[in-house]
């Protein structure tokens, strides 16, 4: 028996109405985990009522506690019919199960109905005690901590001011590599019993058991871990692939790792599994990385790839991308045969995008693969080879890739998929990278800070320096002395998935690039389609990669961090969306203009044009220059000239245009990396590139935006954040769809959504939008047809949608781009100032958007000064008086003092204020304690979509619904905010015309406590 | 080249995203876009480089935000600990304060009436009046309802209850207070006479009823007792006829005021003639008040029989004041009146609302 899970309920508020006679609620609470079932006595006649229940046990297995939910039902007692569900609440009992984690949830929680959706609210108390277990063989794997993104608490300090000596949450003390699992079942919808039992009690089956398979999965996560003599889980992503009538997968990916507590001794392993192979790892420091034996639950996984099933076809297109792509050069490094000595038989991945300095030795550049599959029933679910055989697949490749760069690691991994009825996507990207085998010795791999001194100093530029060699590079490769140390060769750009290295050395800020594109497919049932799609997908990968590159250039830029390249698929289409931040690294030569030429040199009309095109762009780069602030330090004489061409290099560029028009573009991917500079104007679409490349418009004034955590470029924050989802959806007209129009709308649609962003935070400028991450679908059709009984029927068609996820992190910048450096002090103490409260966003708390929203932006504009002394004199009045800053901000809450009765304080019962940001820290504070992962699904149904207020009500109210979730169990987990916050799925099916919809939400992140620099720890 | 339409477009924040302006609108009962119209006069477009869908898109978002806030702001302490949306307490404030702000051209239209179904249905007549929405219109009177609701069966003052449950702020609260008490005792606010007076005028009036005329005057904790007049006070106001219904102490109080008066004031002449006239004016509306038909009515009687006479004769606020000093001290010195007390009680009242209401 080794665990006692004890649950207490206290009390309810806020409850619905359930007897309209009374207007009022007989309510009772059902607790339930496993197959045991408590229930409170029936409270009556009450909106608020008291049960304070005595403690209900359990005792269970830890395999459960980690797997199963505690289940909480709260009902309507009614004397002559069946009780009434008034709504559940779902607690993942997860956290309680590491030691270091949470003590106890306690709280209130929304009490959620898939239908109705929050009714009222719950307070719970939920503790487990743990015994001790000597079984070796266990099945469990309790106390493995899972983080979405972990952070060196030393790269959040690094963003704010400086403030040594804080003590660091957690220390990385070995890296024992990348540990992926994945369930399968049947999804409940898609059951005979579905066409019987009511939507809510299919809702809530399938909220079940995702909410059980994601509790296996970690369990058995956690198990590969501990075998590999690992107690975390860093970077831990976890996705859902709802496969339709082939099932329900769950699958994640993480790297396992070593965490100790500063100062403290290495760990025994977790609760009380037998600590042999922690100690053995701790005592064999001549290895950088522990070997993981391969595990007896996961034999699979270290099998050959075995031929996928039959019904498969695999149409794999190999995209590196292109300008990485080389011929495989085995062994120019002595460090690859040393790591993959140690990495042998496994997958040298990881997972995470920020690495300590030093820890990347070179980086290669993006690696992805991607292949197509037709999906097709799972029969088995204890066996779903198949999946495996897949994923196991795509791995092997991007290994091999990274190989080919002479890389020996992949850094910034990642996997997703794409699913249109039975046709599937799956694809994963990484940046190929060498690793500095002295770091991955254990106790070497935290901030470095120790360590550094032991190496030769580095000058930010190693990392640049291409893993291969000029010479054996069988492509004409564009290599450059690097221009910070002159002694190693650069590549011409760089495209990474990974975060800046905080020694890289950029000039001027960053910016968000993206790529985008949207191309028509024929509809097609299984094998056709599949074929189709991967005939397809070469193109796009062609296309997008030539769009960054022009767009970068564009820029004045040279290199890309954060890449993401999202295809979607629908049914009659296939979407692309490429996203990165550009930067200008120092390092790597300054890149060359964007050329244009005609193919028909004769013409002179089309000469007029190009070259009135070509002054265009040249002004657009300068423009650029200046608005990035992009002026390198040094300007190394020896690199390929100047970004903007002179008129006698022309000849030149045309001469390679004629060559390269003789080649076959198509399938040779090196095309797009040459001849990047160059665009041909001989058709109309060439014109359409050329067009959306120049109005791609800027971020307005004060707006600086990028996908990646931190902005490059710009150092001063304040702890304000904002978080935000934006959801939209696009139906496209019946008419006759062309390539290019779909493009068109596509782009539109995109800049269209950031200009609508940009408006709803204007009044938070000057402001930095970060880790911005687009994420499209293609609502599918026939899928949804399957259960029509479901009662959500398809679009009339032949229409298609996008949807389009979005979610940002918004930072408010301490920095004015016009002010002067005391202006940035004042402005930033205010802002520490103000954290001694703990409001949601200093800076929008204090300054009561009265004066920020209503006065006219002109005037804002023109006086930030005078903006800045208003902030000013906030602050000074705050410290004299010693009133609450709140109250000296707002008239009205000055009246409030005078009142009769001044006792009414808003903050006596107030709710916990949970910050939620995509980012893996809040700029200015310190995580002092991470109580574990969130990982929250939620479905929503409706068939009332017009009283709710339409698709966007019911959508407004859901995304809604479920930040107050996660806030709530944050907040019983004692926790104040949630990092690495994401919302992973969106999946959303309407029928208007039954006036029903359907949305799937899954979010996840870190739940954890933070404090700010200036607090002592608690 | 128009290929595609939005079928769905939210935005949501961690934080609750509102914009006050935009809040103001949907208060006012704009519909969206006429918020839009507004919107792009006002400018906000050349700030920040948007579009018309962009301001569109964003006046929708933040309407259906107030649209779901507005259940828990119908109940403002569930706004401080319910979880759906995360609001920082000062923004929570302003919902609040703004929410319950009302037009004074509104408030003026239904002060005094019954706060019925029957007043809901003519509020489109108010609508059409007064410009204000139809919508706002509602809004407005629902609040007033709801507070009357609410404070109706409560123990206590009336002002701090009012504020317990809705949190509001003083100024507001006490507004609510008059509203409440007017609509309770449904004082005649509507007739002709009485349009020149402002809703401020009938808030400070009820103020010092309520203080000084309610059960709650004498006895703080019973129900109801800032809403209803002292029943006891009203029945012992009959006893002031002697002073009128007395010959001689109605002489010898005409010629206490008269001498105080003498040389100090421009109107003397008039008031001297007229003081018969203005004391009996006075003492039958206090001999009356145990009818409530004659209570609903003590504004407008107010207004006849001693406003109008004092203002076709051209008294300025000061003479005003000055008679009602004398008018009221004089009557301790006569030694056959033997009521004081309730005097006192009544013109102490009597003596603040004329003189509020004294202006053009």
């Amino acid at each position: 028996m080794p665990g006692k899970l004890k649950a207490k309920i206290l009390a309810g508020r806020h409850l619905p109405v359930m007897d309209r006679a009374s207007d009022l609620t007989d309510a009772f609470v059902e607790v339930k985990f496993g197959n045991t079932t408590f229930k409170t006595d029936v409270f009556p006649k009450s909106l608020n009522p008291q049960w304070n229940s005595e403690w209900f046990k359990f005792e269970v297995d830890d395999e459960d506690l980690q797997d199963e939910p505690l289940q909480i039902t709260v009902l309507d007692h009614d004397t002559y019919s069946a009780n009434d569900a008034i709504g559940k609440v779902y607690i993942d009992i997860d956290p309680l199960l590491s030691t270091e984690a949470a003590t106890v949830i306690s709280g209130w929680f929304p009490i959620y109905d898939t239908i109705h959706g929050i009714r009222g609210e719950i307070s719970v108390l939920v503790k487990v005690e743990l015994f001790s277990d000597s079984n070796r063989f266990r099945q469990s794997s309790c106390g493995v901590k899972f983080f979405s993104v972990f952070c060196n608490t030393r790269d959040a300090l690094h963003l704010s001011c400086p403030a040594p000596s804080i003590p660091r949450c957690y220390r990385l003390a070995a890296v024992h590599g990348f540990v992926e699992e994945l369930v399968v079942n049947e999804d409940p919808e898609h059951q005979w019993i579905d066409r019987i039992r009511t939507p809510r009690a299919s809702n809530e089956a399938r909220q079940r058991l995702i909410s059980l398979m994601s509790g296996e999965l970690q369990r058995k996560i956690g198990l590969k871990v501990l075998e590999m003599g690992g107690n975390a889980v860093v970077g831990y992503l976890q996705c859902f692939d709802l496969e339709g009538e082939s099932g329900l997968v769950v699958r994640a990916i993480g790297t396992a790792c070593t965490l100790e507590k500063p100062g403290s001794l290495p760990p025994s392993a977790p609760s009380a599994s037998p600590s042999m192979e922690t100690k053995e790892c701790v005592s064999r420091p001549s290895y950088p990385v522990t070997v993981p034996s391969p595990g007896p639950s996961a034999p699979l996984k270290y099998q050959p790839f075995s031929s996928s099933s039959p019904k498969s076809c695999r149409h794999q297109s190999s995209c590196s991308d292109t300008d990485l792509s080389f011929v495989p050069k085995i062994g120019t490094s002595s460090l690859i045969c040393n790591l993959t000595k140690l990495m042998k038989g496994e997958f040298p991945f990881f997972t995470f995008t920020r690495f300590p300095p030093g820890f990347l030795l070179h980086v290669g550049g993006v690696v992805s693969a991607r292949s197509v599959k037709l999906l097709d029933r799972i029969y088995n679910p204890d066996e779903p080879e198949t999946r495996d055989a897949w994923w196991e697949e795509i791995r092997q490749e991007i290994k091999s890739h990274a190989k080919a760069l002479g890389c020996h690691a992949v850094v910034g991994y990642s996997e997703s998929t794409s699913i249109c009825d039975e046709v599937c996507i799956l694809s994963a990207a990484g940046t190929a990278a060498v690793l500095d085998p002295t770091l991955m010795q254990e106790g070497c791999l935290d901030d470095g800070g120790e360590h550094s001194s032991a190496r030769p100093p580095s000058c930010g530029c190693v990392f640049c320096h291409v893993p291969y060699d000029d010479f054996n590079s069988p492509f004409p490769a564009h290599l450059a002395q690097c221009c910070t140390c002159g002694r190693h060769k650069v590549p011409d750009v760089l495209f990474t998935t990974i975060e800046l290295p905080r020694e890289a050395k950029v000039s001027g800020k960053g910016c968000l690039i993206q790529a985008r594109l949207c191309r028509l497919k024929k509809k097609a049932q299984g094998e056709a389609s599949a074929t189709a799609v991967s005939n397809l997908l070469p193109f796009m990968e062609y296309e997008l990669h030539t769009q960054l590159m022009n767009k970068l250039k564009l820029r004045a830029m040279n290199a890309l961090f954060g890449l993401r390249v999202q295809i979607s698929l629908g049914e009659n289409m296939v979407v692309g969306l490429a996203s990165a931040t550009g930067v200008y690294l120092n390092a790597l030569p300054s890149p060359g203009g964007v050329q244009i030429a005609g193919k028909t040199p004769g013409d002179t009309a089309q000469e007029q044009h190009i070259s009135n095109m070509q002054r265009k762009i040249n002004d657009t780069i300068a423009g650029n220059k200046e608005l990035y602030e992009i002026n390198p330090l040094e300007v190394a004489e020896d690199v390929s000239g100047s970004p903007i061409p002179e008129p006698q290099r022309r000849p030149r560029l045309f001469r390679s245009v004629s060559e390269s028009s003789t080649e076959v573009p198509e399938l040779d991917l090196a095309y797009g990396r040459k001849d990047a500079f160059v665009l041909e104007i001989d058709d109309t679409d060439a014109l359409e590139d050329m067009h959306s490349l120049l109005t791609d418009a800027p971020a307005p004034s004060g707006f600086y935006s990028c996908n990646t955590e931190v902005m490059p470029g710009i150092y001063s924050w304040t702890s304000a954040v904002q978080m935000f989802t934006s959801v939209r959806m696009f139906r496209l007209g019946n008419a006759n769809l062309t390539n290019q129009g779909v493009n068109k709308a596509f782009n539109d649609l995109c800049e269209d959504l950031l200009k609508s962003l940009y408006f709803k935070v204007r009044s938070m400028v000057p402001c930095c939008l970060c880790h911005l991450n687009f994420s499209v679908a293609v609502p599918e059709e026939e899928l949804v047809q399957v259960h029509l009984q479901r009662s959500i029927t398809p679009f009339p068609s032949p229409t298609d949608t996008f949807s389009i996820l979005f979610i940002a992190g918004l930072h408010s910048i301490g920095r004015k781009s016009g002010g002067g450096g005391g202006e940035n002090d004042e402005q930033l103490q205010f802002a520490l100032e103000l954290s001694t409260e703990p409001p949601l966003s200093p800076a929008l708390s204090v300054f009561p958007a009265s004066s920020v929203d209503y006065g006219s932006f002109a005037d804002r504009c023109s006086t930030l000064v005078e903006l800045i002394k208003v902030k000013a004199q906030t602050m000074r009045r705050g410290s004299i008086k010693t009133i609450s800053s709140l109250e000296t901000g707002s008239p009205l809450l000055r009246d409030r003092s005078r009142s009769v009765r001044s006792t009414h304080s808003y903050s006596s019962n107030a709710v916990t204020v949970v910050k939620m940001t995509p980012l893996s820290f809040i700029p200015n504070t310190r995580i002092i304690k991470y109580l574990g992962i969130i990982n929250m699904f939620f479905i929503r149904e409706t068939s009332s979509l017009r009283e709710e207020g339409g698709v966007s009500g019911f959508l407004h109210g859901f995304i809604t619904e479920v930040f107050a979730m996660v806030r709530a169990h944050v907040a019983a987990l004692g926790g104040n905010a949630v990092l690495s916050y994401q919302m992973k799925e969106c999946v959303f099916m309407e029928n208007p015309n039954k006036n029903q919809a359907q949305c799937l939400i899954n979010v996840s992140g870190d739940a954890v406590i933070l404090v700010r620099h200036t607090e002592p720890d608690p | 080249m128009e290929i595609m339409s939005v079928e769905l477009d939210v935005f949501v924040g961690n934080t609750t995203i509102m914009d006050e302006e935009v809040y103001q609108f949907w208060l006012d009962g704009y519909t969206v876009s006429d918020a839009v119209k507004v919107r792009m006069e006002g400018g906000v477009l050349e700030e920040c480089e948007a579009s018309a869908e962009v301001l569109q898109s964003d006046t929708m978002d933040q309407y259906r935000t107030f649209q779901m806030c507005e259940r828990l702001l119908h109940t403002p302490a569930k706004l401080a600990n319910q979880l759906l949306f995360q609001i920082p307490p000062h923004r929570q404030a302003m919902l609040i304060e703004r929410y319950y702000a009302f037009d004074s051209a509104f408030v003026r239209e239904v002060l005094g009436k019954k706060l019925s179904k029957g007043t809901k249905k003519d509020l489109d007549d108010v609508s059409l009046k007064t410009g204000i929405t139809l919508k706002s219109c509602r809004r407005q009177f629902d609040n007033f309802k709801r507070v009357f609701k609410v404070v109706e069966e409560l123990k206590g003052p009336l002002v701090e209850n009012i504020q317990t449950h809705f949190l509001l702020s003083d100024k507001l609260a006490r507004d609510y207070a008059a509203i409440v008490f007017f609509a309770n005792n449904r004082f005649e606010t509507g007739k002709r006479k009485l349009q020149y007076l402002s809703f401020q005028d009938f808030a400070f009036c009820a103020g010092q009823l309520i203080s000084n005329w309610t059960v709650g005057a004498v006895d703080n904790m019973v129900e109801d007792m800032d809403v209803d007049l002292d029943k006891e006070f009203l029945q012992d106001l009959k006893d002031l006829k002697i002073l009128i219904t007395d010959k001689d102490l109605l002489d010898q109080h005409k010629s206490l005021v008269c001498t105080a008066l003498r040389g100090k004031t421009k109107v003397y002449s008039e008031m001297e003639a007229n003081f018969k006239n203005l004391s009996r004016g006075l003492i039958n509306i206090a001999a009356k008040l145990t009818n409530t038909k004659d209570v609903r009515d003590l504004f407008i009687d107010l207004v006849e029989k001693f406003i109008e006479p004092c203002r076709s004769d051209r008294w300025t606020a000061a003479d005003m004041k000055l008679f009602l000093i004398h008018y009221t001290n004089s009557a301790h010195i006569l030694d056959t009146f033997k009521h004081q007390v309730t005097w006192d009680r009544y013109m102490g009242v009597i003596k603040s609302c004329i003189l509020k209401m004294y202006h053009d």
